[in-house]
């Protein structure tokens, strides 16, 4: 049974979404894909300032038998990304929705978020899958 | 039935077990309407004392001619050491080392191999071979189009001086993915790629300059001037190199400023015979900063459950058996035993050794070159420096002369007409370190022989 | 204390001004001058050890590995038959060894009649019309087989048809091929009893179908049986059907890909045709095509001049093949590879050829009864085995924490190489076991001996298959550090 925090929103395609008090959002992949991946040895973050379509792949996180597509949960213009995994990718596996984050958008349309999951209901695609 | 062990008792024991009556029964998922009868066009079995005569007297046939020619297959003598090792059922016989600890003997070679290659090319990584230098070529300007974030256009400088059958497979593989090859003149007098020939193409976006060191005609490159000039306008290099001129040419890691991006080449003047055309095995390197766009396999250096180092393959996330169709590329099996071979061969020459081979090949091609061009009607067509193989004009076509010298069992060299109808009556000879004095003096009367003939012929009146 | 490797590196033999002298040439009084700015600057730090430590070296290497030559191999997909040493003989006769490939025509025939019998052969056991020999591995093959395929509709006019279909469960290099060649794959699921959803098929092909990319028998191992049915469906919609060959070994002289409807084939002669895995390569992936994609065959390919008209053999170039989807090699393809696969084919002969896929089958369809007598669950158990076939330890794993892997590791000990693994993705926890036509019951028997003290082991001693394998030169690797702490190359400055 994986971990699904509750004040979060998710994406069918296993990301998670956090919305922060500026306006921003966080996003990362969750503990279902962190286990599912395995150890992960690298993960590539888009450039700053590049400009995102909701499905858009975004970033890639490899492991020793899959590299995954992330694909950008919400339209938006990346503005941080989370350099740390350069050096420690295992972040993800060990902390998916803290220090683990991949990057951070400025969304472009606000009722983007509305289309995401609740905990419950992305829990039982993840049960599923 | 050669190599099928059954016995009649086995079948039957066999049979009972899986609960059928007879071998067809197993088929019988088959429809029948596919089955078919006798194979027809395939004719009845040999023994092996029956195939080795009839491959021996195929094998005669073509015979043992003297051999001058060059253009990307060169020949190097083997130390016996090489095919002796790698003719092991142990390396012969062995799968992709998947299940590492059962392939510590492959993993290992190729991990040596690795680091031969990143030595002799002055590069941070190496992958475990492609299939060839012209596959090699076409997959490094696949990987440059990956590679480079700041580059659209997928526009390749491809200079004409570059082996005509690398360009032609890099056209073949890479036109259903978009990218545009651009060709680039050479100066007709040295054989060169001129800096000013690149000019037209500054201030557009191009994504990487490919520089073939020597090139095809053998004529020594500018390199570093090349490179300052690709990587001043944003583009990557592209190396293609002859391993064996490594040894005494500067590694395509130090060119210019920056270095090469990507080196590839043909590896087969390391220890593979030229065997009708292949198998060789094309090498690749890059800079760490692109290791994740490399494509082909790649050993990595780790330890087991009690510390103990070993190697494993690794990155195969890259690789099409986990990425599919977002893979580096498609290719699965490579090029193993040869680079075995490889690995073996530098094993044995060491850097020393095998600038004794460069020095050897550069100096008897000179002597070669200064003995035909002796005769009158042949003469050096492209004055730059070279390396180990030689532009000759002669004053008539070059076909029936080589085909004339081919009778007396000389194989002359390459006839540049069909690729290069510019340089007019043009053939490309080299001389390698297995060509003695004695080879080239026969090579020497024979062209006299075959240019004097026909000579006599056109003063008794009649047309050449 | 650390842990010393097996064999040292080549490199730690090495002492400065050591090296196999008797293999160098002579020093030139006079080296020809390379200016200066060219120069290399600084050597190459390559090995400099004797030949004697090379030799033992790499010899102690070798005595590291798994071979078909020591260890029974029953890898699906990749059909380890034994490699007669009669093939690597002959191949390496010297006057094929020292031929260039550019040599002229008149020193060419002996091996040019070798091709040109190699490509009749291969045309008449697959139901073909043309074959071209060059492409340099089965990846190498599908690459010249959909490009061809799209070259074909770019010739009628029709640019829209980008999509080729590939089952889920098909090997990783077809979806990689089908976008090298700048197109997109489409998926297409196989129902439980492992043939092809004939409904999702039918929805799926329309007007952007460039073709299908099937193997047969499939990556489940069994026979795709309505294989006439899906051909009708691509052939309606204006697709070309590609066969990847992978399993040939199964319905060698059985059934022919040409029979079957297929318009492209690639042949693996590594695999059917028994030439050397080599450690990783190299391999030869033919081509054969059917009539509508004669033109588009890669370059070269070689002819049979008429009678009186030059030397008897000859390559075909640009000139007399315009269409060619174009060169696909340096020069002309693993020649040595295609030379041992010629030699195979004509020890097997007609007769012997017929034979490969019934002794293939037989030898199949033992071991899985074997392994279910033993205690084993095949995945497709209602069907009949092809070549091949799949064991899924789903339960296995779930009930004692056990994986597929774990399985395979500890088959090692045994003395055994593992099945494949984890391949086709579709069946979780699966082994895919292809014994092939040359091994004997007893090795099957062994075989299925090793796997019934495994079974055994998952129950009362879990952890000897978690930790295995035990008695190999290593233990298991740790493959998460070789990606995360990358040493892919020895640095010469350290140890």
């Amino acid at each position: 049974m994986s971990n699904v925090p509750a004040d979060l929103k998710y994406a069918r395609s296993h990301e998670w979404v956090r919305e922060l008090a500026d306006g921003t959002v966080e996003v990362g992949i969750s503990d279902h894909a962190q286990h599912a991946l395995g150890d992960l040895v690298f993960v590539e973050v888009p450039a700053p300032g590049r400009e995102l379509q909701q499905g858009d792949a975004c970033a890639v996180v490899e492991s020793v038998k899959a590299a995954s597509d992330v694909y950008a949960p919400i339209a938006g213009t990346v503005i941080a990304v989370n350099d740390a995994l350069a050096k420690t990718p295992e972040l993800i596996n060990q902390d998916p929705y803290g220090a683990g984050w991949i990057l951070r958008l400025r969304p472009s349309g606000a009722a983007a978020a509305a289309q995401l999951l609740n905990a419950d209901s992305y829990a039982a695609v993840a049960e599923a899958g | 039935m050669p190599f099928i062990p059954h016995t009649a008792a086995d079948v039957q024991e066999m049979l009972a077990t899986i609960g059928a009556p007879d071998i067809e029964a197993l088929f019988d998922e088959i429809p029948a309407e596919l089955r078919i009868g006798a194979l027809e066009g395939v004719p009845a079995g040999l023994n092996e004392l029956e195939v080795m005569q009839l491959m021996q007297a195929r094998a005669r046939q073509d015979g043992r001619p003297l051999n001058f020619i060059g253009a990307g297959a060169y020949e190097h003598h083997i130390p016996a050491a090489v095919w002796s090792i790698v003719s092991r059922g142990e390396f012969y016989s062995a799968y992709t080392p998947y299940q590492a600890e059962a392939s510590q003997g492959t993993l290992q070679t190729i991990y040596e191999y690795q680091s031969m290659i990143t030595a002799l090319t002055g590069m941070a990584v190496a992958n475990a071979s492609l299939y060839d230098a012209a596959t090699a070529v076409a997959e490094a300007c696949l990987m440059a189009v990956r590679a480079h974030r700041k580059s659209a256009s997928a526009r390749i400088l491809m200079p004409a001086a570059v082996h005509p059958h690398y360009r032609a497979v890099t056209q073949a593989s890479t036109g259903g993915q978009g990218l545009e090859l651009r060709a680039i003149a050479y100066d007709a007098a040295s054989g060169r790629t001129a800096v000013e020939a690149l000019a037209a193409s500054a201030g557009q976006d191009i994504t990487a300059l490919v520089i073939q060191q020597p090139n095809f005609f053998g004529v020594l490159e500018d390199v570093d001037a090349l490179t300052d000039w690709a990587h001043a306008h944003g583009a990557l290099v592209i190396a293609v190199v002859n391993p064996i001129s490594l040894a005494l040419l500067e590694a395509p890691g130090r060119w210019g400023q920056r270095g090469a991006d990507i080196v590839v080449g043909d590896g087969q003047p390391l220890g593979c015979p030229l065997s009708s055309g292949g198998p060789y095995f094309g090498f690749m390197a890059t800079r760490m900063e692109l290791v994740r766009q490399m494509p082909g396999r790649i050993v990595g250096r780790t330890v087991d459950l009690d510390g103990r180092p070993g190697f494993t393959l690794t990155l195969q996330a890259r690789e099409q058996h986990i990425r599919r169709g977002k893979a580096t590329s498609n290719i699965c099996t490579n090029q193993g035993l040869l680079m075995v071979a490889g690995t073996i061969y530098l094993s044995l020459m060491g850097a020393a050794g095998l600038e004794r081979v460069a020095e050897a090949c550069m100096s008897r091609t000179a002597e070669l070159v200064a003995a035909l061009t002796r005769l009158p009607g042949v003469r050096t067509a492209l004055s730059g420096a070279r390396f180990h193989e030689a532009v000759l004009c002669l004053d008539r076509p070059v076909a029936p002369v080589l085909e004339a010298l081919a009778a007396r069992g000389i194989e002359g060299g390459y006839d540049l007409t069909g690729h290069y109808p510019e340089l007019g009556p043009a053939l490309l000879v080299c001389a390698t370190e297995c060509r003695s004095a004695a080879d080239i003096a026969a090579y020497a009367a024979a062209l006299q022989d075959v240019l004097g003939a026909a000579r006599g012929a056109r003063a008794a009146g009649a047309k050449p | 204390m650390n842990l010393p490797l097996c064999e040292p590196l080549i490199f730690d033999y090495g002492r400065s001004g050591r090296g196999a002298h008797g293999q160098w040439p002579a020093a030139e009084a006079a080296p020809p001058p390379v200016p200066a700015r060219l120069r290399r600057k600084s050597r190459a730090a390559l090995p400099e050890v004797s030949e004697l430590d090379v030799v033992r070296h790499y010899t102690r290497l070798s005595q590291l590995n798994f071979s078909i030559d020591t260890h029974f191999y029953p890898l699906g997909s990749c059909t380890m038959k034994y490699n007669p040493r009669a093939c690597n003989a002959a191949a390496m006769l010297p006057e094929f060894l020292g031929r260039h490939p550019l040599a002229s025509p008149r020193h060419s025939q002996g091996f040019l009649a070798c091709m040109y019998e190699l490509q009749e052969m291969l045309m008449n056991l697959t139901g073909m019309r043309g074959v071209a020999l060059t492409p340099m591995a089965g990846a190498h093959g599908e690459f010249a087989g959909v490009a061809m395929i799209r070259a074909y509709h770019r010739a009628r006019g029709d640019l829209v048809r980008n999509e080729i279909i590939v089952p889920t469960a098909a090997h990783g290099t077809n979806p990689a091929t089908a976008t090298m060649c700048g197109c997109v794959a489409r998926e297409v699921g196989v129902g439980p009893d492992g043939d092809v959803d004939l409904e999702a098929l039918r929805a799926a092909v329309g007007p952007k179908t460039a073709g299908i990319m099937l193997t047969n028998p499939s990556t489940l191992g069994v026979f795709e049986r309505r294989i006439a049915e899906v051909a009708r469906i691509v052939h309606e919609s204006g697709g070309l059907l590609y066969y990847d060959g992978a399993n040939l070994n199964a319905i060698l002289g059985k059934v022919r890909p040409g029979d079957m409807g297929f318009d492209v084939i690639h042949m693996n002669l590594h695999k059917t045709f028994s030439t050397p895995h080599g450690g990783g390569g190299p391999g030869a992936g033919a081509v054969g095509v059917g009539p509508r994609l004669l033109p588009f065959l890669p370059l070269p390919v070689v002819a049979r001049s008429a009678a009186g008209e030059g030397p008897g053999y000859r390559w075909l170039t640009e000139a007399d093949l315009p269409q060619s989807i174009g060169r696909l090699t340096g020069f002309n393809g693993n020649a040595g590879v295609l030379l041992r696969a010629y030699v195979y084919m004509r020890m097997l002969g007609r007769e012997g050829m017929g034979r490969v896929g019934e002794y293939a089958t037989l030898n199949s369809n033992y071991l899985m009864a074997r392994l279910r007598q033993v205690g084993f669950v095949p995945a497709y158990a209602q069907r009949r085995a092809s070549h091949e076939f799949i064991l899924t330890l789903k339960s296995l794993a779930q009930q004692q924490g056990v994986t597929a892997m774990d399985v395979a590791k500890r088959l090692l000990d045994f003395g055994f190489h593992a099945p494949t693994t984890y391949f086709p993705l579709l069946v979780p926890e699966c082994l895919l076991i292809e014994p092939t036509e040359t091994e004997s019951k007893e090795t099957l028997d062994a075989f299925a001996a090793a796997m019934a003290e495994i079974l055994r082991e998952a129950a009362s001693e879990p952890e000897t298959l978690r930790t295995a394998p035990h008695r190999m030169p290593v233990r298991r690797l740790d493959d998460v550090r070789a990606a995360r702490e990358l040493d892919l190359a020895r640095r010469p400055d350290s140890a």
